[in-house]
């Protein structure tokens, strides 16, 4: 339909704890790094989107880059802010409303659950007063739901978070770098069973910032842009089985991520065969293991089986969360979504060291979900030898 | 409680008095008969504004569940501490009509809940006042 965008400059600022610095720091960071990477300079950039779940507004950050009178907005949208900005990023470009576009996400959260307030999300008081406002209880009853239809043992819950730290501990960018035995996440404390300590992720902090062009235009900048063949973000249809949901229909409609996955595998033009390197969104290990099927990687139940071979890690079939995921980096909201984009970038550039993907992959996937009911999903090419 | 006091509720508007005990209160749809719950003035499937209150019953089965094994942040307000906390069932429940409806359940052992179990609504105390009031939200228990 329309120009290829391309992403050029990518940056990270490690996630886990780093109490010397704000979110917004953090964010700020990332997008130095990215700007470094891409080798441009911030007064360059001629739009900036970004977010933060509970760690101020992206725009203040210009103050900590440099106030160039850019327009920079502000994107909230739960889990994919990150997304969002990218797609928004990618619309900007393909407009020619700039050349050098900039998506930022960021987030420092509290310890412990989340705890939304009903009201943002249209729900009547009660519904947090009496301890059903829960995401960690969403994914639960989700899992617990998919297990019983689809066959799924508690064996493949483990598997997922054994291989989500193995991977984490070989990414120094990683929060949790120790890599826990099977028999330590299996006995693990229940928190929200069949969900255990080590099968759910925990909120954390870091940044992620992204710098894109028009692809006929990135060679100008680097030898080894990444184009961006699909960015798209889906919400949820009536019927579908949802966080936050006080009742759900009779029946099912398919969830935002399969919505997502098929408009990005149609607008790119490439087939869920045809990916090399993937990230999902782990928020726990069951939801890891049903967005392999929502974004059309295998059949439902399918999973088991896959696991069980070791088709899902680095020397897969279908290497899925290299960088550890969020498992292993914690959920800092509104960076969650860029940083799988971070690691797939790096994956497709063959700088992921001794997490490197073998075969020198060239189609890689992300997709990131979150409340209320929303996935963002991308497909990523690299354009070089 | 007895039957004859008024229970206070933290969701009086989700529940209704019915001659053998209580029902969920809900809505539906005028326009294309969909069910919703908590009532609302407009219809999510079809975009219709003319809702009516519907009972939802109070009779159902379990359609997946878990255990809270931890004391949630507010908005919780149950008035319980870390040392005080007691893990509670949280489950979908499907109703006549097919709806499955979100609720606490009164049972918190793992070996006492089953998919398709036949469950039933009752009031249950959640939270007590400094005062030593007790207020009621709804939950459901399984039939044994």
């Amino acid at each position: 339909m329309s120009t290829e965008v391309a992403i050029i400059g990518i940056g990270i600022h490690p996630f886990g704890r780093t109490d010397h610095l704000t979110g917004l720091e953090q964010g700020a960071f990332a997008v130095r790094a990215a700007l470094r990477d891409a080798g441009v300079a911030w007064s360059d950039i001629g739009v900036a989107f970004g977010g933060s779940y509970e760690s101020g507004n992206a725009d203040s950050m210009a103050t900590l880059l440099g106030l160039t009178g850019l327009p920079f907005i502000n994107v909230a949208n739960g889990c994919a802010t990150g997304g969002s900005a990218l797609m928004s990023a990618v619309s900007a470009i393909r407009s020619g409303m700039a050349e050098l576009a900039v998506a930022v996400g960021f987030d420092k959260h509290p310890r412990g659950a989340f705890n939304p307030k009903p009201a943002d999300y249209g729900l009547g008081e009660w519904y947090g007063q009496t301890g059903l406002m829960l995401t960690t209880q969403f994914f639960a009853l989700k899992a617990r739901r998919y297990m019983h239809e689809y066959g799924i043992s508690e064996d493949a819950l483990v598997r997922v978070a054994h291989r989500a730290f193995r991977n984490g501990a070989l990414n120094s960018n990683a929060w949790r770098r120790r890599e826990l035995s099977y028999e330590e996440i299996a006995a693990s404390a229940p928190v929200n069973l069949p969900l255990r300590k080590y099968m759910l992720c925990s909120p954390a902090e870091g940044g992620v910032g992204l710098v894109l062009c028009g692809a006929d235009r990135a060679r100008r900048y680097t030898s080894r842009s990444v184009a961006l063949r699909a960015a798209t973000v889906r919400t949820r249809l009536f019927g579908s089985f949802e966080v936050f949901s006080p009742s759900l229909a009779a029946t099912q409609a398919p969830a935002p991520t399969v919505t997502a996955a098929r408009a990005a595998f149609e607008e790119a033009g490439v087939a869920p065969n045809e990916i090399e390197v993937l990230q999902l969104q782990d928020t726990d290990s069951a939801t890891e293991i049903i967005h392999m099927a929502e974004n059309g990687f295998c059949q439902d139940g399918e999973q088991e089986r896959l696991l069980q071979a070791g088709e899902t890690e680095i020397g897969g079939r279908l290497p899925i969360n290299t960088d550890g995921g969020c498992l292993a980096n914690g959920e800092p909201i509104g960076a969650s979504g860029l940083r799988q984009v971070f690691e797939i970038c790096l994956q497709l550039r063959g700088q992921a060291g001794p997490r490197q993907v073998p075969g020198n992959p060239r189609l890689g996937y992300t997709h990131v979900y979150g409340a209320p009911g929303v996935s963002a999903v991308t497909i990523l090419e690299r354009r070089f030898a | 409680m007895h039957n004859d006091e008024a229970p206070e509720l933290v969701c009086p508007e989700l529940l209704r008095r019915t001659a053998s005990g209580w029902s969920l209160l809900g809505g539906r749809c005028a326009s294309c008969g969909e069910i919703c719950f908590p009532a609302q003035r407009s219809c999510a499937k079809c975009c219709g504004t003319s809702v009516a209150a519907w009972e939802i019953g109070d009779r159902g089965t379990l359609w997946s569940w878990t255990i809270q094994g931890f004391l949630p942040k507010s908005p919780y307000d149950s008035g319980e501490t870390e040392s005080t906390f007691r893990p509670y069932g949280v489950g979908y429940v499907q109703m006549p009509s097919g709806l499955k409806v979100e609720s606490r359940l009164t049972v918190s052992d793992p070996r006492r809940l089953q998919i398709g179990a036949p469950m039933a609504l009752i009031l249950q105390p959640y939270r007590t006042k400094p005062d030593g009031h007790q207020v009621f939200t709804f939950a459901f228990e399984p039939i044994a």
